[in-house]
């Protein structure tokens, strides 16, 4: 008691956020191992974990003839699904904002081009992705297609909202200041109006990477036969709960991972922007 | 000696949801090149919005305002506005918000450098220029502000209580800072202060502004030797004579909100 230095009060906060999940899984484990429990339903921590190993490992003994060490490594399952997921967030992201940011700056910055759209983005805005499925089936038929199509869709809405309210919501004193220094429209959008939305449209990007995510696993569950969300629903035919947990606790990581990157890409571009950092 | 700012029979009328407010009644003031020149009066006199019709954000609803036999049209970098907000640009560092209004004018590069570079050492910004203005305290903000608008090399400087959010003692030295370079490029300025102190500590001239509708209540030359002490017996003559004038209005001012809230 009372050892007050940095590294033990770490430990200790490190111990106090561990102690819940640790009595948890230490609790099912045991009801595990005594039989209270059905595999079928809920299998033991140590299964999952077991299977979770199978998941990442590849399957065939290294052979230096055929591929590289490095390779051989990445040649697990898990990975290559991890690979396909993101593939499919990424390119779908690109394409969302692609296409969102663009029209949010001019729905923003120009009164006109907002009263003719704002009606139809505000009808559509409402209808989740999921209820795309149908469509994009019909339109894309099956493969990564219609699944990139949804993640776009995903990605879309959010970026393009937070976009318009950026520009919307730029500070008068910002344009007042520009204008007295001689800006002319190009300069006003590009360098002060642009810049001034920045954390508003940031933030939606991220709003949309999540989105997109959670999009990719529904699609992956639909149209394709890789990726993480595929993974999960073949696990479920058969029976493999242990795999269907092992599934989810990656996607779980994924999904950490994408966003902690959004978090530190924001910090970065945002460094001038009060709040962030000290 | 020619008018640079020249203001004709000047009035503004805002209307608000069926409600009018005259701001500014029938101005007429000519401002000379090179005079420093203070709008004094209590808030709500109009100070402010004869400061933007001559900056051009915001025309007179009747009259006219000239600058170099022109009439103002809208905002340009040939009147240089210093806000009390700063109006900084946070995306920007301290060098690049000083640099900008050159910079969209495609001035050449080494110009650019060269010019910020001497500004920079003028407000005593040097050692915080790659800093971006959240760091900064009021002061220094205030003088990055004032090194952007230098740096259009315009011959006229409109100034909207620049000075009215800061510290007595940062005000005392901005002050100071802004005679010094007023004195050694010679600008026209155009200072609105409701501090009566602040208004004959700088200025040439001091126009006292009425409250609502904003009128000319006194127009009145200063002609104390720089730099002037706050505790000479002749400034504080001018303060006791301005502090009178200024507290009609303040009153007036008052009365009319304690009716404002007596109606309601």
């Amino acid at each position: 008691m009372g050892a007050g230095n940095g590294g033990t009060s770490r430990a200790k906060a490190f111990l106090r956020g561990v102690a819940v999940p640790a009595t948890v899984v230490a609790v099912w484990q045991l009801l595990s191992m005594a039989g209270q429990i059905n595999p079928q339903i809920l299998p033991a921590p140590s299964a999952v974990l077991v299977r979770w190993y199978q998941y990442l490992a590849p399957t065939e003994l290294f052979d230096p003839a055929k591929t590289s060490y490095i390779a051989w490594l990445f040649s697990g399952e898990l990975i290559h699904d991890a690979f396909s997921s993101l593939y499919r967030v990424v390119v779908g992201f690109v394409i969302g904002a692609g296409l969102a940011l663009p029209l949010g700056l001019a729905m923003g910055a120009n009164e006109k081009v907002y009263k003719v759209l704002d009606p139809l983005v505000q009808v559509l805005r409402p209808i989740p992705p999921i209820a795309y499925i149908p469509l994009s089936i019909l339109w894309f038929g099956l493969g990564n297609a219609p699944a990139i199509f949804l993640i776009s869709l995903g990605a879309f809405f959010p970026i393009l909202m937070n976009t318009i309210s950026g520009v919307r919501h730029v500070d008068g004193i910002y344009i007042r200041a520009a204008l007295n220094l001689g800006a002319d429209r190009k300069t006003m959008f590009l360098r002060v109006i642009v810049p001034a939305a920045t954390p508003y449209i940031l933030t939606g990007a991220r709003i949309g990477v999540g989105t997109a995510f959670i999009v990719v696993i529904v699609s992956e569950m639909i149209a394709v036969n890789n990726g993480l969300g595929f993974r999960i629903l073949e696990a479920r035919e058969f029976f493999w709960s242990d795999k269907i947990i092992a599934g989810m606790l990656s996607i779980g990581l994924l999904g950490l991972g994408i966003d902690t990157g959004m978090e530190r890409l924001n910090a970065h571009l945002l460094k001038w922007h009060r709040g962030i950092g000290s | 000696m020619d008018a640079q700012i020249r203001i004709r029979g000047a009035g503004k009328v805002f209307r608000s949801g069926g409600r009018e407010v005259e701001a500014l009644r029938d101005i007429t003031l000519d401002f000379p090149a090179g005079q420093f020149a203070c709008l004094l009066g209590p808030s709500g006199c109009g100070k402010s919005t004869l400061l933007n019709a001559v900056a051009g954000f915001s025309p007179p609803t009747s009259g006219s305002v000239e600058v170099d036999g022109r009439p103002v049209a809208g905002p340009g970098p040939d009147r240089g506005m210093v806000f009390q907000e700063y109006a900084l640009f946070p995306w920007m560092t301290v060098e690049q918000n000083v640099a900008f209004g050159l910079s969209i004018r495609r001035s050449p590069k080494a110009e650019i450098r060269e010019k910020t570079s001497s500004l920079l050492a003028m407000l005593h910004l040097t050692e915080f220029r790659d800093r971006y203005t959240k760091d900064l305290s009021g002061g220094m903000r205030q003088r990055v502000a004032i090194a952007r608008v230098l740096a259009l090399d315009s011959p006229i400087l409109l100034m909207d209580e620049p000075f009215g959010a800061l510290d007595a003692l940062t005000r005392h030295n901005l002050q100071d800072e802004l005679l010094r370079i007023w004195e050694s490029l010679r600008k026209t300025v155009l200072f609105v202060t409701h501090s009566i102190e602040e208004s004959i500590y700088l200025a040439d001239r001091i126009v006292v502004m009425t409250y609502r509708p904003g009128t000319v209540k006194r127009d009145l030359a200063v002609d104390l030797p720089r730099p002037r002490d706050p505790s000479a017996p002749a400034f504080n003559e001018l303060k006791k004579e301005l502090t009178g004038l200024v507290m009609e209005e303040q009153w007036r001012h008052e009365r009319d909100e304690t009716r404002a809230v007596a109606a309601d």
